[in-house]
């Protein structure tokens, strides 16, 4: 390429250049490779890009996985145990600390009742089988505020039948705040003689938590049994802000129109009027958190789980979130090894690219050699449009790497 | 530079292209126009006096040095400091603007420092070939014969002590043409520099001292290799 049988090196009596000259001849070195990437744009841009990606993607599926241990694992230590129904351990857990996943299996309010009668822990029930708006609606009592540590930040806690506080993410991404109203999503879009959609009160809305509970819409336990159809009450046609909606009033019977709301609002004025069809004991939770008082205790309930309980699971939350990242990090190391195939492809392509590169350039870089130009600075020319390009690319991927942490929690609800 | 060439041999690999040039002699400040037949050997010997090629036989003395005796980085020093080349399909990078055309040899050979004076020099270069008011265009944006004024004031910012142009007009129209050969011409009377001119194109001949036709020179096996 460069002559024939030409050997490059240093010009004689050049051995040893001050760090000035080495300076300025670096400098003329970058002058011109920044020239040649510049101009050619559509090639830099590709390359910058299959490089950046190739350095981003591990760096965030790597910071991801780390961030969605952390939650996970802080969620867990937080929630020493977790009762449900018999089932998937994993649905469990995420379902009682995270509110996600596949709904377990029905528990009766009668287990709650009986942990929480053994003295042996703190119990707090949950029951969210429904969402609002796509956000999770976990009915529980106050103790879980209480146990959690959140606080109200604007409004009220829940006070009254059909009340709902809001996470501080919820609140943000709806717009709602105390006095708005939020539907919760209808449970089956085909069955339109199901039950309706109940039209909540936005009581609160709670301080930001960093932790799922931002993302969750809370209502005491007896509303979600509402939504679920198990308790109701009865609106008073007379009252119907609209009248035109009636077409037909008997004694025994009002015929309304289709004009009429669609959906269940529990009012000071009906509140009274609702009541649930079956036993206390019998009414529903999907899970329970437990906070067990000592480490007796503890090994106590534990053991009851084991031998006695036909019906119910207890679990130990940190040893099956560790159960499942080990998992996770199981695939992980799948997918390691698939970037390391992707980076090993993009190192491919850079070659091929220098190498066709060097190939169209032949003649521009006879030309340099025949204007004296040595073999030597024609590699550092084409050394520092590959600098040039790297750094661009470790720039780009420093870059998505800081928007990805800013949008790290929006990526683990995502994933979650 | 007085350049003298003694029973030179050349070949490109065996059974390529065979030059042979038995005695040649180049005064200082001569200028001389090759010609021939394409593949006579034309832009072969412009590299061999460049010191770009090592003759295999013969001698290549270029002002009392023995350039076939010097090693690589000798001879590139020697192009560095004391040619000029002129290509036929002028070179530009086109990555460049025309001023950076103009100092390329100052920033690929660390020999060459660039400085304001450097600086001022190749603008005033520029100012004589007309490109004055074109130093901040792309090559893509110069006419033909603006794009060969370019390529001359390239070889001449370093100040060669000979000038090697191959087929500088080839692709110039019949007006560029003459004032190319002109421009180069005056450029080596000014800077007292030889001039070797490689052309096929008779009528540029008679600003000549001297015009060596190849068919002299020995071109054998093969057929011709360079397109001079």
């Amino acid at each position: 390429m460069l002559g024939h049988g030409a050997v490059g090196g240093l010009l004689p009596g050049n051995a040893r250049r001050s760090g000035a000259e080495g300076g300025r001849i670096i400098t003329q070195h970058f002058f011109l490779a920044w020239r040649y990437v510049a101009f050619h744009r559509a090639k830099t841009i590709i390359l910058v890009a299959c490089v950046s990606l190739t350095l981003f993607l591990p760096l965030f599926l790597s910071r991801l996985i780390t961030e969605f241990e952390g939650q996970l694992m802080a969620r867990a230590e937080s929630t020493p145990l977790v009762v449900g129904a018999k089932g998937s351990r994993f649905d469990l857990a995420l379902h009682a600390l995270h509110f996600r996943g596949r709904t377990p299996e029905l528990l009766s309010m009668e287990q709650y009742q009986q942990l929480r009668d053994s003295g042996l822990a703190e119990v707090i029930p949950l029951f969210s089988r429904f969402s609002a708006r796509g956000y999770p609606i976990a009915g529980t009592n106050l103790d879980y505020f209480e146990r959690r540590g959140l606080g109200i930040a604007s409004g009220d806690s829940l006070s009254m039948l059909g009340d709902c506080v809001l996470g501080a993410g919820v609140a943000v991404a709806l717009g709602l705040g105390p006095g708005d109203h939020l539907l919760s999503d209808p449970k089956n879009v085909f069955d339109i003689a199901g039950d309706y959609p109940l039209r909540m009160r936005v009581a609160g809305v709670l301080q930001r938590a960093d932790s799922p509970d931002d993302d969750a819409v809370f209502v005491d336990l007896k509303t979600a049994w509402v939504i679920e159809g198990i308790g109701h009450g009865h609106q008073d046609m007379d009252a119907a802000p609209d009248r035109d909606v009636v077409l037909d009033r008997s004694e025994t019977h009002v015929v309304a129109n289709a004009a009429l709301p669609q959906f269940m609002e529990i009012t000071e004025e009906n509140a009274a009027s609702f009541h649930f069809h079956a036993e206390p004991g019998e009414l529903p939770i999907t899970g329970a958190l437990v906070w067990p008082d000592d480490e007796k205790s503890r090994a106590l309930l534990l053991g009851r789980f084991t031998t006695e309980n036909d019906e119910a699971q207890m679990l130990e939350s940190l040893e099956v979130v560790e159960e499942m990242l080990g998992l996770v990090f199981k695939v992980k190391r799948f997918f390691d090894a698939n970037f390391a195939l992707v980076a090993a492809s993009t190192g491919l392509f850079l070659s091929l690219t220098i190498l066709l590169s060097l190939r169209l350039r032949r003649r521009e870089m006879e030309t340099m050699f025949q204007m004296g130009c040595s073999r030597g600075t024609v590699f550092w020319l084409q050394a520092c449009e590959l600098l040039i390009v790297l750094a661009f690319s470790v720039v780009v991927a420093g870059a998505l790497a800081l928007a990805s942490g800013a949008s790290g929690d929006w990526l683990m609800r995502q994933v979650m | 530079m007085s350049v003298t060439i003694s029973n030179l041999e050349f070949a490109y690999g065996e059974g390529g292209f065979c030059l042979a040039v038995p005695k040649l002699e180049i005064e200082s400040g001569e200028k001389i126009a090759f010609v021939g037949a394409s593949g006579s050997g034309k832009t072969t010997l412009l590299r061999l006096l460049a010191g770009v090629h090592v003759p295999e036989k013969g001698e290549v003395v270029s002002s009392g040095r023995r350039l076939n005796a010097l090693p690589d980085a000798s001879r590139r020093a020697f192009r560095i400091q004391e040619v000029g080349f002129v290509f036929q399909d002028f070179e530009l990078i086109e990555y460049l603007n025309v001023r950076e055309n103009i100092l390329l040899a100052y920033r690929i050979n660390p020999a060459l420092a660039l400085n304001a004076e450097v600086r001022k020099r190749a603008d005033e270069l520029a100012d004589s070939l007309g490109l004055a008011d074109k130093l901040k265009r792309r090559v893509e944006q110069l006419s033909q014969g603006e794009k060969q004024r370019v390529a001359i004031a390239r070889a001449l910012l370093p100040e060669p002590k000979m000038i090697l142009a191959d087929e500088p007009t080839g692709n110039l129209d019949p007006d560029n043409k003459r004032r190319i050969i002109d421009i180069l011409s005056e450029q080596a009377k000014q800077s007292k520099a030889t001039l070797v001119v490689v052309t096929h194109d008779h009528s540029l001949l008679d600003g000549f001292d001297r015009v060596i036709d190849f068919a002299e020179f020995h071109a054998a096996k093969g057929g011709g290799h360079d397109g001079g």
